[in-house]
């Protein structure tokens, strides 16, 4: 490859961020690599990220999950890249650049992707410590360091746009009482209309960011080591410990001007349609550019000028024609800021000096919902823009009537915030799906008729969602369409004994009342000779009915024939290991116990030579229990006061606190007296799948509730409700479901979320996915929850009050039944002796399974014990 | 332990069978070797295969999960095995998961209301 390089068209690209990585991807993508000498400098030392999605770092993503460079390749496309050494000059004379570190590399095309810089309005303090700008990875780990400092309670950011608001998330997230500070008389002053920002403020606010509007920020006040105040023109200090600038972004355009090339008005560098710089050899692409004199500040028009300067280089490559041009491109956007869907469409704020023209704005402001959305026509009904606040599902819609300039006969149905329209009643091939990637609706049916089925085959296929994701659930939709449209409806059946969903199954069996897996297989199963078949019924179908069954108070987990559905784990009451023993885990309410307790666990542990190891669920797990041990050591544990701890079970697991105020500095309420309450009150409800909790004292979040099903945070007005959160092999963050509630109400919140999640979420799925998969998500959520909308909360409440009022802890109940712990043998016919196959040896002093190499062979009836 | 001592025996007797919960299994030991017994809901038949999973050399078989699934038309009666979840046909001892991979069927009878399983 290398031979050839003197022949190739030498191109130089100046920065490695989303547009310019995507030019790189798209000239490998239209196979032009190999006829290119491709060089890129980029100043930041890591290769490009995900600018975009940066606040979700804090949300627990990875940074390296931001990176937008596949592994190898810029190797296996022999791109040459000096990241972290920025160019200082370029002479167009002699079509070299210069970098910091000394290089000098020629090229006959060069392309600036020198993106913006943010801006810090001049003021006085604004350079001193514990002031930030939000645009990198570093940025951002240098606000979370100093978030890290317990003396940093409170942020504020100046700048209430889309960038600003994305900061103040990122701040909020990190645990900081959040303030954003305006300077304009509404939040997002370019994309939103006066009523969408004040819809957006309301949201924001209930999530406790604190909102200051038309704020001309004077100055920040300093105690030398970090920020104290913010002082204003005409209003009163606002006190804070950090500042993250985001007023805003600034063309990094300097290379370009020390060159001589041409500038806009307002900065950026000057390209025509072709993105072609007065310089013929020189391109500019991005947030760099000027476009006709206007700059874009988004991703996907970036992405747009890539894919012209990449066929263009492409063509020149191989000497043939590209007609390709940039398409000014209108700022239609849809995102999610601190969980707010807010949308607009065309220039609801057309800028000065263009003619409006006539427009007739038809508005919907629903305070109860926090839903405003605002649609202009003009005389002959055509869209002309659309403002979109708490509610943005008819985005897509309204884009595409935008963008094809035809008239609606009655634009008001455009607006339906409450009818959410079923969108398999028809979908345009025309209509955007995703914007970052430029695809729209007829890519995505392309896709599902080549036999695509999945989402993530969808986005392998056409790159929908490869972007910023907040298309993902209308790739759901389309897919979901396409399927339908083709008869491969995604069944819901439960398996081949079932056609009913889970759910459905559930409110069969609590409204019939059914009370046995016989019952309800020969009544609602597929085959109605179900009882004559040897075995009917499957792993999939009988221990989801027995939790149903369970979950209705069914008694005891292992009476009548319900002993026969149960998995291995349910069936002896613990989890089974690879060699076929168990582990046991007493239940250790919120963490908390007694020196006396934990000295039974150990010397139960001695006595049967168990293996013991402390779970992440604050609790102690002992490994290596043969089934005939389980009801002797549950003796033991029984009268010492233990109970189950259900880790064998889909059911409640732990509840993981701190110590909250009663001993910590920062605690700010009980959090360990919270989980041992929660804890004994869900005990053994079984469930969809298994259901973690944690309580944490203080915002500090020690107990990381924010990753478990239903996560409590104490504040100092009471409990904040967290749901839907995940760790494990598909982490997400939880959600906020309600703030500072009283005990009385955050119990009876937990109540109904819990109970409308056990009666209506599939087989196996976590509460993270259930939440993800109601139409309307935590919107849903929130409103059966809290406004009881689907008025089920008494029935939930009753379900749940049930539960615990038949609560019994199923070991005791075993142990102290011999026709149960009868089943507890090895051998039914040897009942005494124990399983030969079951060998240990011992490692850092404790035993574990043999290996099959350390195994005595000739004799297997040697056992150590 | 009387029952490994017993002179040579054609039948080792593993437990009433008033005492088999229908598609629930227990493990005998039959001279040395582990069986799972089950008795069949729907039938009622009386199946016995090699207690040890072939995949991991656990002695698990007897605790996993009886389903039934379709196969060319017919249904054929499985136990998945606790540990992967591998379903071996209780006739046959065939796994439909890896038909290279079998395992061993005992005769089982009732006698006296004795579940009875044949030495090999």
């Amino acid at each position: 490859m290398s031979s050839a390089t003197a022949n190739k068209l030498r191109v130089v690209v100046i920065g490695n961020g989303m547009v310019g990585h995507r030019l790189l991807t798209t000239l490998a993508d239209l196979g032009a690599m190999d006829s290119l000498d491709v060089t890129v400098l980029g100043e930041e030392t890591r290769p490009a990220y995900d600018r975009v999605a940066l606040s979700s770092v804090f949300d627990g993503k990875n940074p390296a999950g931001l990176s937008m460079v596949e592994d190898g390749f810029f190797e296996r496309h022999g791109i040459v890249c000096h990241l972290g050494d920025p160019v200082t000059s370029i002479d167009r004379t002699k079509r070299t650049v210069t970098s910091v570190g000394g290089l000098v590399i020629n090229y006959d095309r060069l392309v600036l992707a020198t993106g913006s810089a943010p801006f810090v309005p001049p003021m006085e303090g604004s350079d001193g410590p514990g002031c930030f700008v939000y645009r990198t990875l570093d940025d951002l780990d240098a606000i979370a360091r100093a978030a890290a400092d317990p003396a940093v309670q409170r942020g504020t950011v100046i700048g209430g746009g889309l960038l600003g608001l994305e900061a103040a998330n990122a701040l909020r997230n990190l645990g900081l009482e959040t303030d954003v500070v305006e300077f304009a008389p509404r939040l997002m002053p370019v994309q939103l209309d006066d009523g969408g920002g004040r819809a957006l403020r309301r949201h924001i606010e209930a999530l406790g960011v604190g909102v200051h509007l038309e704020r001309r920020t004077l100055s920040v006040e300093s105690d030398g080591a970090r920020p104290m105040a913010l002082t204003f023109d005409g209003h009163d200090p606002l006190a804070t410990d950090l500042v993250v600038f985001s007023a805003g972004i600034r063309p990094r355009d300097q290379l370009a001007r020390d060159a001589g090339l041409e500038v806009g008005e307002r900065g950026g560098v000057l390209t025509d349609a072709t993105l072609l710089t007065s310089d013929p050899a020189v391109y500019a692409i991005g947030e760099c550019a000027a476009v006709d004199g206007r700059t874009y500040g988004l991703v996907a028009p970036g992405y747009q000028m890539a894919r012209v300067v990449a066929s263009r280089l492409a063509a020149a490559a191989t000497g043939t024609e590209c007609e390709d041009v940039f398409e000014a491109s209108d700022m239609s956007t849809k995102l999610k800021l601190l969980g707010v869907a807010v949308a607009s469409v065309g220039d609801v704020n057309p800028p000065p000096g263009v003619d409006p023209g006539v427009r007739h704005p038809l508005i919907w402001d629903d305070p109860s919902t926090g839903v405003y959305q605002r649609l202009d026509v003009d005389d002959e009904g055509r869209v002309v823009a659309a403002v979109l606040v708490g509610d943005a599902t008819q985005y897509g819609e309204i884009l595409a009537t935008f963008r094809s300039g035809e008239a609606v006969p009655a634009p008001g149905e455009l607006l339906r915030p409450t009818a959410t329209a079923n969108p398999a009643e028809g979908i345009s091939p025309s209509m955007p799906v995703c914007s970052c990637e430029n695809v729209a609706a007829g890519a995505v049916l392309d896709a599902v008729a080549t036999g695509c089925s999945t989402v993530g085959e969808i986005k392998t296929c056409t790159a929908a969602g490869t972007g910023c994701g907040g298309c993902l659930p209308v790739v759901e939709q389309v897919l979901r369409f396409g399927l339908e449209a083709r008869g491969e409806t995604v069944s819901s059946a439960l398996c081949a004994h079932f056609d009913h969903s889970r759910a459905e199954l559930f409110e069969i069996i609590r409204i019939r009342g059914l009370r046995s897996f016989a019952e309800v297989l020969a009544e609602h199963g597929t085959e109605r000779s179900a009882a004559t078949i040897a075995g009917a019924g499957c792993e999939i179908c009988k221990p989801a009915v027995a939790s149903i069954l369970a979950s209705l108070g069914g008694g005891h987990i292992l009476e009548g024939d319900q002993a026969s559905l149960q998995d291995t784990n349910d069936h002896f009451l613990a989890n089974l290991q690879k060699d076929g023993t168990y582990s046991v885990v007493p239940r250790i309410p919120g963490g908390e116990i007694t020196p006396e307790k934990l000295m039974v666990i150990g010397q139960v542990a001695i006595d049967f030579g168990l293996y013991t190891k402390i779970t992440g669920g604050q609790r102690i797990d002992l490994f290596g229990a043969r089934v005939e041990q389980l009801p002797l050591i549950w003796r033991r544990l029984v009268d010492a006061g233990f109970e189950s701890g259900h880790a064998y079970g889909k059911s409640l697991r732990t509840v993981k606190s701190c110590v909250g105020e009663t001993w910590c500095r920062y605690g700010v309420a009980d959090s360990t007296a919270m989980a041992i309450l929660l804890e004994e009150r869900y005990r053994g409800l079984r469930a969809p799948h298994k259901i973690k909790l944690a309580v944490s004292g203080c915002a500090r979040e020690c107990a990381e509730a924010q990753s478990k099903d239903v996560g409590v945070i104490a504040t100092e007005r009471g409990w904040n409700l967290w749901v839907g959160g995940n760790g494990g092999m598909r982490p997400r963050h939880a959600e906020l479901l309600a703030e500072d509630l009283d005990d009385e109400t955050l119990v009876r919140y937990i109540d109904r979320f819990l109970m409308y999640y056990v009666r209506t979420a599939d087989r196996l799925q976590r509460t993270a996915s259930w939440v993800e998969s109601l139409d309307g998500g935590l919107d849903h959520v929130k409103a059966v929850v809290i406004a009881d909308s689907l008025g089920v909360a008494d029935a939930l409440e009753e379900m749940m009050e049930a539960h615990v009022a038949t609560y019994e802890c199923e070991w005791k109940a075993t142990i102290d039944d011999p026709q149960r712990a009868a089943r507890f043998v090895s051998f039914v016919n040897a009942p005494d002796e124990p399983d030969p196959t079951i060998v240990f040896v011992r490692e850092r002093d404790q035993i574990r399974p043999a290996r099959p190499d350390e195994r005595p062979s000739p004799d297997p009836m040697e056992v150590m014990s | 332990m009387t029952f490994l001592l017993d002179p040579p025996a054609t039948s080792v007797a593993v437990c009433p069978v008033d005492d088999l919960v229908d598609d629930r299994g227990v493990c005998a030991l039959v001279s040395d070797r582990h069986v799972a017994v089950f008795r069949l809901s729907g039938t009622r038949e009386l199946v016995a295969v090699d207690n040890v999973d072939p995949f991991s050399g656990a002695s698990v078989l007897s605790r996993g999960l009886v389903g039934s699934t379709r196969r060319d038309g017919a249904w054929v009666t499985y136990v998945a095995s606790p540990l992967r979840k591998q379903r071996f046909d209780l006739r046959t001892g065939v796994c439909l998961d890896d038909p290279n991979v079998a395992l061993d069927l005992f005769e089982v009878t009732v006698d006296h209301g004795m579940v009875m399983v044949q030495e090999v």
